[in-house]
């Protein structure tokens, strides 16, 4: 049975579970919904949880688990024979994967049927120019014990999906019955739901902290397989980045994590004093109008995409450089993409950021301390100055830490505006790259994921992980250890 | 410098009068906060305005250090004269003014800052020390004339934001005193503090009118009967009564003051 039906099956179940939940509650105390413990609608809403969330919940851990089941099942009919001649185990389940869709895709245009399918022999050829038909391209000759591996595959995958809609179909009716069965006039319908509600939202958070941890271990496990295959002390203190994909390749990150800081640092030099300053203007100078405008404005500049500051930094920026510093005028200037062009883009990108985090913290200082100031005889900018700037230093170090993390993870904009080469060099005029840049060309290439030219993407991306999330972590300790200052 | 054509005025006096206001009205907008005030007030004499909430007693006391010229809808029209100089003629400099005329608010506000900055901050921004060790005696004596010299002698690096309430109160009112005012407004200085703290408070109150001019606004009848000499009665932006304390609080004129001091209205 299809998903979809089996979802669709579900959802009616459940839709259809409310209104006789409640109908049922209403019609028990005959029609006096006061005599209910809760609304009527708590007991139609409770009769849908117990159908919907059960048995959707198994439909997901099921189509998760399923493949991995089969997948050990099948990989365990494949000996040793089939792998020793210098092909891993992936690579032939890879085939019996491709194998067992080209069948599934000949039966649905019916150039097989089932049964021919499943007692298909062994004759190369013909299966090739079979599944030819279907649309389906082999790469390699099926060996016999592929084939029987597909076929496996197949009639276990096949076997799952209708154990799967039974079972969930099964679960949702018990449920229904379940519901069905509490409603009564005395059955606390309103705190099953509000639990509900409850384990829902948990459920939730839950999710987003298992992604992240995923993502990390993702991370860390390719990593750590990168380090075999390549010395750690070569990738962390080379200054050489010279991937190529016959093997042999240099991989320093060092000239990686230069051009990262050196054009975040551009990147922040652009900001911090233009943000910083636009905050405070908005914060203290600006008329209530002019802050109504002036603010939503500078943060339309937060909402342009990354890869519009990249043609902007490609288009724009760069042959404007290129006419004052380039080879025409100063002569400093090789190229338009260059550490400078994108460190001013990405500067000109850091601003709404440097300045909305620091206009919060700025009207975030209490009245009381301008109060005490202007009391003093001070003028507005020794106010700013000597007070305000002080009391709100902290989150405005805060926001210029967490622009640094965004500048240090950008990628379109360096791609676009910062050239390719690899090199540690103090001239902001010249081409360099970064981290992330590196990651993209390392990864949109040809090579085998086993190869370190692939895996050592993981290495830059753990590396860039860590130090943003470093610098995360140093920016929220930061802001809240001073932040009651001033209560 | 006029003073003598408006001594006459003095309220039953012969001292000096400090400030001189006639017919202020302040407008927030549309609300009309003050209506027609005329004060004369004292030098070396501690001030009150009393009044229920809302009746203007704290704009009005700011109008005395333009303070309210940093709120956008408010506008201040007739005549505050401090020392017969107008201080809302153009020439006269806010800044300047407010150094003259030091203030101390509801809720103590020290700088996030150590405690020696917080005095050092008003002398530092006028230039009124010749070097470190005139900043230091300065320091010291504003926190000694703030009567909270020797609780904090021994940690002039501390924040001012670490003391208690009535200690932070004391250190604004150093703070104050430190750029050499010569009138001190003080808008409800004890609302926030505990008794004992307000003690403390008012006898600081007493000491500096030996040499200021203190105008004080309060809440409380009993603050104003034990801290000042003369008290003005404000009541829907109207100045309803001023006079010498004793007469106000046993022999009010108006109606209207005898309901409040006696508890009926407020």
């Amino acid at each position: 049975m299809p998903l979809f039906w089996l979802i669709g099956i579900v959802a009616l179940m459940a839709a259809a579970g409310y209104v006789l939940g409640r109908g049922r509650a209403v019609s028990g105390v005959d029609g006096d919904r006061r005599r209910l413990h809760s609304l009527p609608s708590y007991y139609g809403m409770n009769v849908t949880l117990k159908v919907a969330v059960p048995a959707l919940t198994l439909m997901i851990v099921w189509l998760i688990a399923q493949p991995i089941f089969v997948e050990m099942r099948v990989t365990g009919m494949i000996d040793g024979a089939a792998i020793s001649d210098s092909r891993n185990a992936d690579l032939v389940m890879s085939d019996v994967r491709r194998l067992a869709f080209g069948l599934d895709r000949a039966i649905d245009q019916g150039v097989l049927t089932s049964s021919e399918a499943a007692q298909l022999q062994v004759d190369p050829g013909a299966i090739r120019s079979t599944l030819g038909q279907a649309g389906v391209a082999l790469g390699s000759e099926v060996t016999e014990q592929v084939l029987r591996a597909a076929q496996q595959y197949r009639l276990l995958a096949t076997r799952g999906a209708w154990a799967m809609s039974v079972a969930v179909l099964l679960l949702a009716g018990g449920g229904f019955l379940l519901a069905m069965r509490q409603t009564d006039a005395e059955f606390r319908a309103r705190n099953v739901v509000e639990r509900a509600v409850h384990l829902i939202l948990i459920s939730a958070a839950c999710i987003a902290i298992l992604t992240t941890l995923g993502i990390v271990l993702s991370l860390v496990f390719n990593t750590v397989e990168f380090f075999r295959i390549y010395p750690a002390s070569e990738f962390f203190l080379s200054t050489t980045w010279r991937p190529s994909f016959g093997g042999g390749s240099q991989l320093g990150i060092l000239p990686l994590i230069w051009g990262t800081l050196y054009i975040s640092l551009i990147a922040l030099i652009v900001a911090v004093p233009i943000g910083l300053f636009a905050a405070i203007y908005l914060a203290e100078y600006a008329s209530k109008e002019v802050r109504g405008i002036a603010k939503p404005a500078l943060e339309i500049l937060a909402g342009i995409p990354t890869i519009v500051y990249g043609l902007f930094a490609l288009l724009t920026v760069g042959p404007l450089l290129m006419r004052i510093f380039g080879d025409g005028g100063l002569g400093w200037m090789q190229a338009s993409t260059a550490v400078m062009t994108a460190g001013l883009v990405m500067g000109i990108m850091l601003i709404p950021f440097v300045s909305s985090l620091s206009d919060d913290v700025i009207n975030a200082v209490p009245q009381s301390m301008r109060d005490g100031s202007y009391g003093l005889g001070a003028t507005q900018s020794e106010t700013i100055r000597q007070v305000i700037l002080p009391a709100a230093l902290p989150g405005i170090v805060g926001a210029v830490l967490l622009a640094a993390s965004r500048a240090i993870g950008e990628t379109m904009i360096v791609v676009l505006g910062a050239g390719a080469a690899a090199r540690i060099s103090g001239n902001p005029f010249e081409s360099m790259t970064t981290v992330t840049a590196k990651i993209v060309s390392q990864l949109t290439g040809d090579a085998d994921f086993g190869s370190p030219e692939a895996l050592v993407a993981f290495a830059l991306g753990m590396t860039l992980f860590v130090l943003t999330l470093g610098l995360n972590v140093f920016a929220l300790y930061i802001v809240r250890t001073y932040r009651e200052q001033y209560e | 410098m006029y003073d003598t054509q408006y001594s006459e005025k003095a309220v039953g006096s012969a001292q000096d009068i400090k400030i001189a206001t006639k017919d202020v009205n302040v407008r927030y907008g549309a609300n009309h906060a003050i209506k027609d005030v005329s004060v004369d007030i004292q030098d070396k004499t501690v001030t009150a305005f009393i009044g229920p909430s809302g009746c203007g007693k704290s704009t009005f006391l700011r109008c005395l250090n333009r303070m309210n010229d940093t709120i956008d809808v408010c506008r201040v029209t007739g005549e505050i004269r401090i020392d017969g100089e107008d201080i809302y003629d153009k020439r006269v400099d806010p800044v300047q003014l407010r150094a003259k005329v030091g203030m101390v608010f509801q809720k103590p506000n020290p700088f996030p800052k150590s405690i020696y900055d917080n005095v050092a901050y008003g002398p530092k921004i006028h230039g009124l020390s010749r070097n470190k060790a005139d900043l230091d005696d300065i320091v010291e004596r504003a926190l000694r004339r703030g009567a909270i010299w020797d609780e904090v002698k021994d940690r002039l690096d501390a924040p001012g934001t670490g003391l208690s309430g009535g200690q932070q109160q004391r250190l604004c009112i150093a703070r104050a005193v430190a750029t050499e005012p010569e009138v001190l407004l003080m808008d409800e200085p004890c609302s926030a503090l505990d008794p004992i703290a307000t003690g403390q408070v008012e006898e600081l109150i007493d000491e500096l009118r030996r040499e200021y001019s203190v105008v004080i606004v309060t809440h409380s009848m009993q603050q104003a009967a034990r801290v000042s000499q003369k008290t003005a009665f404000f009541h829907l932006g109207d100045m309803v009564e001023f006079d010498d304390t004793d007469e106000i609080f046993t022999n009010p004129k108006d109606k209207r003051t005898e309901s409040y001091i006696t508890g009926r209205i407020g």
